[in-house]
């Protein structure tokens, strides 16, 4: 019997480990592809718990299938009625004890370690922190990202350096909102009442082989269009990071359109979109303010709105009618009806809003 | 009694019904619209589930689909699960303790009645502007910013059903403690009852909390305060734990019962009492005990820090061991015994390695720094539908068939009764086991669609497929009924062969006074021990005399359809100018039927000792 247990949780091990190297999901957005510490500490956690779960279940299949087919009845007889084993039971309630202890203390420590935000209160001279920092507020149905010692903010596209811890206060500003990178990290909710924080690290190799671009989502309900409010994380070297934040840094002004087209397409925007999208990055307005995601370098993002291919057609879609992509959105309603031309002349415009040379 | 057992016409069935205070009927009556309200979840899952088979699909719209996975979730805990085992806890802890009725008949029926209305009520939404749409845990910031009635719905339904949870747990407490019969003690009480039991202690303290969370959602909602509004001095996050004091006890409120089905199960089709007894007692009042130290782990990610989750952690860990020992202590009541494989036992069987796998989940779940990427994904999705279905509803399957026979005097059909069986545990798996990895891959829960190329197309059409086996098993399981029904092919008082507690040693359905004279209990398994001494059925602990009945009384239903109309009244009352006067009229009817209750003496009747003796086919034979 011994023996057979023992083949038992071996085969379940090859079959668990066969799984999991099959079946590990996209390296731009499953846990089970750990793309940086957080993650890492995370998918540690899920081994040790899973190879203690699957040693309980093949105990009790093992009892389970020689119970089943052992005693079924053959005939009349009463069996023996036995009111219990004292020994059996201290067994079944140690042994679970000690299971559970090999796992919580680890779980106590990642749990610590995964809360440790001291960088953040550190501030040097200047009033501000050494740690990179980013404030996400979450939105019905997008994202900002405020980085305070930049003083820069971007929308929907969260740019951070590689292999560096990146720490992160979150609100939200409408309802509550998860904050969820899972290739990289738990969650952690976007409060309306508070702020909390976190870090995460972005590991340089992983980040390549998932082409440098995590997904993002948000991972509590709130709203119709909440399983499309996802967000992309570039995830780059800190060099190119520090040439990103130079370059937005470097916009002061609004990028003035170069075409004729193009032009006309600010035109259309300074007449209907400004009031909500900002087009600096260095975005004075508080916070009530910024009704929108900050587009100043709409032209260098992967997606529109989150979710669409980053392509003129989409875009103009998107701009037609936001309600079909994305139902309940703020956005719907708030402009006129454009014409042809003019969709033709701001996408050309939007498109244009790039803040790194390719 | 004669007249009693006379055919009666479909109106005077239905009156019957209507103002009964018996609890075999009132168990009948919870089993119906249970049963009723489980299709209606059912068919909420399948709209989920074919909405999300292939990648943008546009089956329901987004809204829609929120509505549908907040009235899935709401329907099956509060209105379908809840009332059906309240049906089995009717229909068999009197019985088990050789009572006559429950301690309060009038108020048994008053919590089903107040039930159903609030059931009604919910779910009047979807014809009334539309179904509440925030969750069934109904997060406070979205739950206020709501548009539409739907969530008002949500709160004043489940505050008039919670009020009828809340009086049948206290009913089966005081029944409990009061009405054993003669010789049952505390510990030979069967297990059914034990869990019953901790089960409505559960209730009593669980409830409350849900209580004030609603009052202060309504208040917020329909009256002008500011409990959950941040801007004005209020706090979103004390909704969170007000919901989950009551929720995590409530899937204890959910689950024990389920286990002491099985455990009756277990040791009926093994023929062997069940192992350890006392421990298995001690269990689950302990998993009653630790149910309420743990709901923070719902809210690990909410921020509490790191110490708070740290403690949840643990203390949700600890939770594992008592469980544990519940499930060793099963398989070694079968160990060694003669088991038969029945459709009940198909169940529980079955139920065990399902129940382990949701089991071990809830502990990967409890590990507060893990649970950060298992939250609100579907693996918690998959997790909590391996224990509730798995669990709770394996038991309701398994109660359903084990105690037909008991509830309306005719055995459900055995093959069709195993064709449900493997349909629905193999579309179970096919349906939830791949939903982990989906969590893992990265797929939030509560998304009314997903986008192509993120690796999630197959493993959520497979997930579809398999809803569509339960689906079809649940048909089979209508169809049985109904042939069943039809046939009526009566049975006697231990249909099963193998019963061991009281319930069986008394015809089925029983009498309506159940025992003709109150039973003596020698010991654990009364009924088993009697039968092993070669005896015919129980001992009477009293001479025959007379038994003292209650009166029907339609008051139950006047008190509920009161608060019923109060509430269309309180929630039009901002809207219209007739919500006012509805909110009085509503609060008139059931203030007044409480009036007249309490000035009208009822004294019941007596039914006499020669009439009884009149009837000696029935009840106990002495």
């Amino acid at each position: 019997m011994k023996r057979l247990a023992k083949w038992r949780l071996f085969s379940l091990f090859a079959v668990m480990a066969l799984v999991l190297s099959a079946c590990s999901g996209k390296p731009y957005l499953s846990t089970l592809n750990p793309a940086g510490e957080v993650a890492q500490t995370q998918y540690d956690l899920m081994v040790l718990s899973t190879a203690i779960m699957v040693g309980v279940i093949a105990v009790v299949t093992v009892i389970f299938f020689i119970v089943v087919f052992k005693f079924r009845r053959k005939d009349d007889r009463i069996p023996k009625q036995v009111e219990g084993s004292h020994k059996l039971e201290i067994i079944w309630t140690v042994i679970p004890i000690l299971l559970l202890l090999i796992l919580a203390v680890p779980t106590v420590s990642a749990t610590f370690k995964l809360a440790d935000v001291s960088e953040m209160e550190k501030k040097n001279e200047e009033g501000k922190t050494d740690a990179l920092v980013v404030n996400v507020r979450a939105n019905l149905y997008w994202w900002e990202f405020e980085y305070p010692n930049q003083e820069i903010i971007t929308g929907q596209e969260l740019v951070v350096p590689t292999d560096q811890k990146v720490y992160f206060n979150l609100i939200a500003s409408d309802v509550k909102h998860s904050f969820w990178i899972p290739a990289v990290g738990g969650k952690l909710d976007t409060n309306t009442d508070n702020v909390n924080k976190f870090w995460l690290k972005f590991d340089g190799e992983k980040a390549d082989e998932a082409d440098n671009l995590f997904y993002g989502k948000c991972a509590e309900l709130c709203g119709p269009s909440h399983a499309l409010m996802d967000f992309k994380v570039k995830a780059v070297p800190s060099d190119e990071f520090d040439q990103w934040v130079t370059a937005m840094q470097e916009v002061k002004e609004p990028q003035q359109a170069e075409t004729d087209l193009a032009q006309a397409g600010q035109e259309v925007f300074n007449n209907s979109c400004i009031g909500c999208h900002a087009v600096t990055p260095a975005n004075t307005a508080p916070e009530a303010a910024r009704l929108a995601p900050n587009l100043t370098n709409f032209g260098d993002r992967e997606r529109i709105a989150g979710i669409l291919d980053h392509t003129e057609e989409d875009l103009k879609n998107w701009l037609r009618d936001p309600e079909t992509y994305k139902p309940g959105n703020k956005m719907t309603g708030t402009y006129g009806e454009l014409t042809e031309e003019q969709l033709d002349a701001l996408s050309e415009y939007l498109m244009g809003l790039k803040v790194m040379e390719q | 009694m004669s007249t009693l057992a006379q055919k009666k016409g479909f109106g005077a069935t239905l009156w019957d019904y209507l103002t009964t205070v018996d609890h075999k009927k009132i168990a009948i009556l919870y089993l119906i619209a249970g049963g009723f309200f489980f299709l209606l979840g059912g068919l909420e899952a399948m709209f989920i589930r074919i909405q999300l088979a292939v990648p943008n699909n546009d089956f329901v719209s987004a809204g829609l689909y929120n509505e549908i996975l907040t009235m899935h979730g709401t329907t099956m805990i509060f209105l379908a699960a809840m009332p059906l085992i309240f049906a089995f806890m009717n229909a068999v802890m009197p019985l088990q303790i050789g009572a006559r009725d429950v301690a309060f008949p009038f108020l048994n029926s008053l919590g089903f009645w107040l039930f159903f209305f609030g059931g009604v009520f919910l779910n009047l939404s979807w014809f009334l502007g539309g179904a509440p749409d925030a969750g069934w845990t109904s997060y406070a910031s979205l739950s206020i910013a709501s548009e539409g009635h739907g969530i008002d719905f949500y709160a004043l339904g489940l505050q008039i059903s919670g009020a009828g949870t809340l009086i049948g747990g206290i009913n089966f407490l005081v029944t409990i403690i009061n009405m054993r019969a003669p010789g049952m003690t505390y510990m030979r009480m069967p297990m059914f009852t034990w869990a019953t039991f901790v089960t409505s202690a559960l209730i009593l303290f669980a409830f409350p909390a849900l209580t004030v969370g609603l009052f202060l959602l309504i208040f917020d909602r329909m009256f002008g305060s500011n409990f959950f509004d941040p801007a004005m001095g209020g706090n979103t996050i004390i909704w969170e734990h007000f919901f989950w004091i009551f929720g995590h006890p409530e899937v204890y409120i959910l689950v024990l019962p389920a286990f002491g089905i099985f455990s009756e199960i277990f040791a009926i089709f093994s023929r062997k009492r069940l192992f350890g007894y006392s421990s298995m007692v001690f269990a689950t009042v302990l998993i009653g005990f630790l149910g309420f130290m743990v709901w923070a782990h719902h809210m690990f990610t909410t921020g509490m820090g790191p110490i708070a989750n740290a403690i949840f952690a643990v203390a949700t860990m600890a939770i594992a061991v008592p469980t544990g020992i519940k499930i060793f202590n099963w398989l070694f009541t079968m160990w060694g015994g003669s088991i038969t494989f029945t459709t009940p036992m198909l169940w529980a069987v079955a139920f065990i390695p399902s129940f382990v796998a949701g089991g071990v989940t809830g502990v990967m779940l409890a590990s507060a720094a893990q649970d950060y990427q298992y939250h609100d994904s579907y693996f918690v999705v998959a997790h909590f539908h391996y224990v509730i279905v798995g669990g709770v509803v394996f038991a309701l399957f398994a109660g359903a068939h084990l105690y037909w026979p008991k509830m309306f005097g005719t055995m459900l059909n055995e093959f069709l009764g195993k064709i449900t069986f493997v349909l629905f545990f193999i579309g179970f798996h096919l349906t939830f086991f791949i939903q982990h990895f989906l969590g893992l891959w990265g797929m939030p829960r509560r998304i009314f669609t997903f986008l192509p190329g993120q690796g999630l197309e197959t493993a959520n059409f497979v997930s579809t497929v398999g809803a569509f086996f339960m689906a079809a098993a649940v048909i089979v399981l209508l169809i049985n009924v109904v042939i069943t029904t039809v046939k009526n092919e009566k049975v006697g008082n231990d249909p099963w062969g193998d019963g061991r507690t009281l319930e069986w040693a008394i015809p089925s359905p029983p009498p309506f006074y159940n025992f003709k004279q109150l039973p003596l209990v020698r010991g654990l398994d009364a009924y088993w021990l009697e039968k092993m001494e070669g005896k015919q059925g129980m001992s009477p602990a009293e001479p025959l005399g007379d038994i003292h009945m209650p009166n029907n009384s339609f008051i139950p239903f006047v008190i509920s359809f009161g608060l019923f109309v109060a509430a269309f009244g309180a929630m039009y009352r901002a809207d219209y100018s007739w919500g006012i006067p509805v909110l009085i009229v509503g609060m008139l009817i059931t203030l007044g039927s409480m009036f007249v209750r309490s000035i009208k003496d009822d004294h019941g009747y007596h039914i006499h000792k020669e009439d009884l003796e009149d009837n000696n086919d029935k009840g106990v034979k002495a």
